[in-house]
């Protein structure tokens, strides 16, 4: 049974489609990062999913109950809202306790849950402190152990992360990290670096529509590209296009260029990434041994997350600032993305989707 | 059982937040002082330089007059406190967030608004027994026991009065998205609920009609409003009602 699943799931509020007929499927036991820039749709999916909102058309079902049925999801799910707003005047050990008394535990369930969570958050020092006077970090780490008072099979986080400094995301993160395995976590988040480091599986939505669902590793091996970068040491750049014009002359090389021309680094493109793998080094070593360029670096080009999302999202097409290796670059690496349209992603998500559903 | 756990919370903030002890002060001091004004009100109006003369005209005070003097400071005073109390109730935690923490939880809306609702109904039926009680010694103190029966209906009558003002209240503040549009909107239904009775024949069978009852008892202990307390009792239901099935339709 899968821990989140939705089919069309729709809201509009006026003329406005918050969410575009969404459908996506979170294996039990999972971190699912939910990415997608601001107003994707992101938290209107968490208000749906958590029975904050109603869905103007469409189903979903959480930890197998359809979120029609209110009551029942309720206790089974976790929620941190994006800021966690608390009683002031209440104790860290008061709030969870009446989150405990919500959920019907004993008062001797309630002691220990408290005790622990307090714990977990790193709030123990704190517990009998007003909530009023607590920092953003302490807050946050606060709406984390009130949204594990009843073990929930399904833990939805609102971009968890994003209002606080470096210290406090490792701290909420870790939190996070060591969920796994305990619930399936749902996390809402524009901070690419945050899901890198938690989530296994990662789905992308944008203007209201799912653009891809993928474990990450999947992700990124499915938009791998097949580059090589090379970097040789300065002074040696007229040895270095001696051994790309070498390279450039093997026929499973695409090109071999460097950027800027006449410059220390280069990209070799491969047709075959297979065989570049097992080959391409060894025809590096000896091409550069004969024109007597001093090497510095070879490695694989992989993507990182934030490339492939401001691809899908089509950022990087509208001029915003890439990473370093940007999906321009991918473009011109691959000579593929220039001409393969969102439509085209899409439907490689919505087959995702029948593939996650089936 | 979350009603309980909602119940609890909510007299656990009114004690917290000092908005018990601020209510049960101001009544408690309005059920002291009244009897006390009744009793020295010629001396008061003689205090005046030039109203000696008057004082004399003032007729001497009676139980009457300390029951008249009660009753109008407290259904003053308290439908003011019960607009103050539960202006906030629901709009601020929908402002500040907190509802959406709550609600979320196996919380239902209609638990939400009644546990607010009963704790303001307990609070002000605590307040205003020691508010009694405080009246009452007093009253016996300067002009004699007045009947004991009589004085618990008049208080029990002003506590559904409030109450009234309570579920109005609560209302409104469900109906605004934050607390100064729920202030606006409350204020509006007790203005209205205020001038109804100026038009003709209506006034007996409104909540007002209730602290005319309670006062009446003293002097005729037949009197009965019994239509004003149904219509009374039929306000609260449907202002509580009216509030759960907004909120169940609201998004928080």
């Amino acid at each position: 049974m899968a821990a989140i699943r939705t089919e069309g799931l729709t809201k509009t509020y006026g003329q406005v489609r918050a969410l575009d007929g969404l459908t996506l499927t979170v294996e039990p036991g999972t971190v699912f990062g939910f990415l997608g820039p601001n107003g994707a749709g992101k938290t209107t999916t968490i208000r749906l999913l958590t029975g904050l909102a109603k869905p103007t058309g469409g189903h979903a079902w959480v930890a197998g109950e359809e979120i029609a049925d209110g009551g029942k999801v309720a206790a089974r799910i976790g929620y941190l809202p994006e800021e966690p707003a608390f009683y002031g005047w209440m104790t860290p050990s008061e709030l969870l306790d009446y989150i405990g008394r919500l959920f019907g535990l004993s008062s001797q369930e309630r002691h220990s849950r408290t005790k622990d969570l307090l714990e977990l958050a790193g709030l123990s020092r704190v517990g009998k402190r007003r909530i009023g006077g607590f920092s953003r970090g302490m807050r946050q780490r606060l709406g984390l152990a009130q949204a594990l008072v009843n073990r929930p099979e399904v833990l939805f986080l609102d971009e968890p992360v994003s209002a606080l400094d470096p210290g406090g995301r490792k701290e909420v993160l870790e939190m996070i990290g060591q969920l796994r395995g305990q619930c399936s976590v749902f996390m809402s988040t524009h901070i690419l670096q945050d899901v890198e480091r938690v989530c296994d599986t990662v789905g992308i939505i944008d203007q209201g529509s799912l653009v891809v669902e993928a474990p990450q590793a999947e992700l990124l091996d499915r938009y791998t590209v097949p580059a090589f970068e090379l970097e040789c040491e300065e002074g040696s750049e007229q040895a270095f296009e001696t051994l790309l014009e070498a390279l450039r002359g093997l026929d499973w090389v695409t090109s071999a260029v460097t950027d800027p021309p006449a410059g220390t680094v280069a990209r070799v493109v491969v047709k075959d990434l297979e065989i570049a793998q097992r080959e391409l080094l060894a025809q590096v070593v000896r091409h550069a041994a004969v024109a007597g360029a001093i090497l510095r670096r070879y490695q694989i080009v992989t993507p990182s997350l934030e490339d492939i999302f401001l691809r899908l999202v089509g950022k990087a097409t509208e001029g915003s600032p890439g990473p370093s290796y940007s999906a321009a670059q991918y473009a011109a690496a691959q000579g593929e993305w220039a001409t393969e349209g969102r439509h085209s992603l899409r439907s490689h998500a919505a087959q995702d989707n029948r593939e996650g559903t089936e | 059982m979350s009603f309980y756990a909602s119940l609890r919370k909510e007299i656990l903030e009114l004690v917290r937040t000092h908005r018990l002890l601020v209510m049960a002060v101001i009544l408690v001091f309005f059920g002291l002082a009244s009897p006390l004004l009744a009793k020295l009100m010629p001396e008061i109006i003689g205090f005046f330089p030039g109203a000696e003369d008057f004082a004399l005209l003032v007729p001497t005070p009676t139980i009457s007059d300390a029951f008249t003097q009660y009753v109008k400071n407290l259904s003053l005073f308290g439908p003011m406190l019960a607009f103050l109390m539960a202006m906030g109730a629901v709009a601020q935690e929908k402002e500040r967030g907190t509802a959406v923490l709550v609600l979320v939880k196996p919380l239902s809306r209609a638990v939400f608004l009644l546990a607010k609702f009963v704790a303001l109904a307990l609070a002000f039926l605590g307040c205003l027994a020691l508010a009694g009680l405080a009246g009452y010694y007093y009253t016996v103190l300067l002009f004699g026991a007045p009947d004991p029966f009589a004085w618990l209906v008049l208080n029990v009558m002003l506590w559904l009065y409030v109450l009234v003002y309570v579920a109005l209240t609560l209302l409104a503040s469900t109906i605004a998205k934050s607390q100064a549009a729920a202030a606006g909107l409350g204020i509006g239904a007790i203005v209205i609920l205020g001038a109804l009775p100026t038009l003709p024949g209506l006034g007996k069978y409104l909540p007002g009609q209730l602290v005319t009852w309670g006062t009446t008892l003293l002097t005729d202990p037949s009197a009965r409003s019994w239509p004003a307390l149904g219509i009374s009792l039929g306000l609260i239901a449907a202002c509580l009602v009216a509030a759960w099935i907004i909120l169940d339709r609201q998004e928080i």
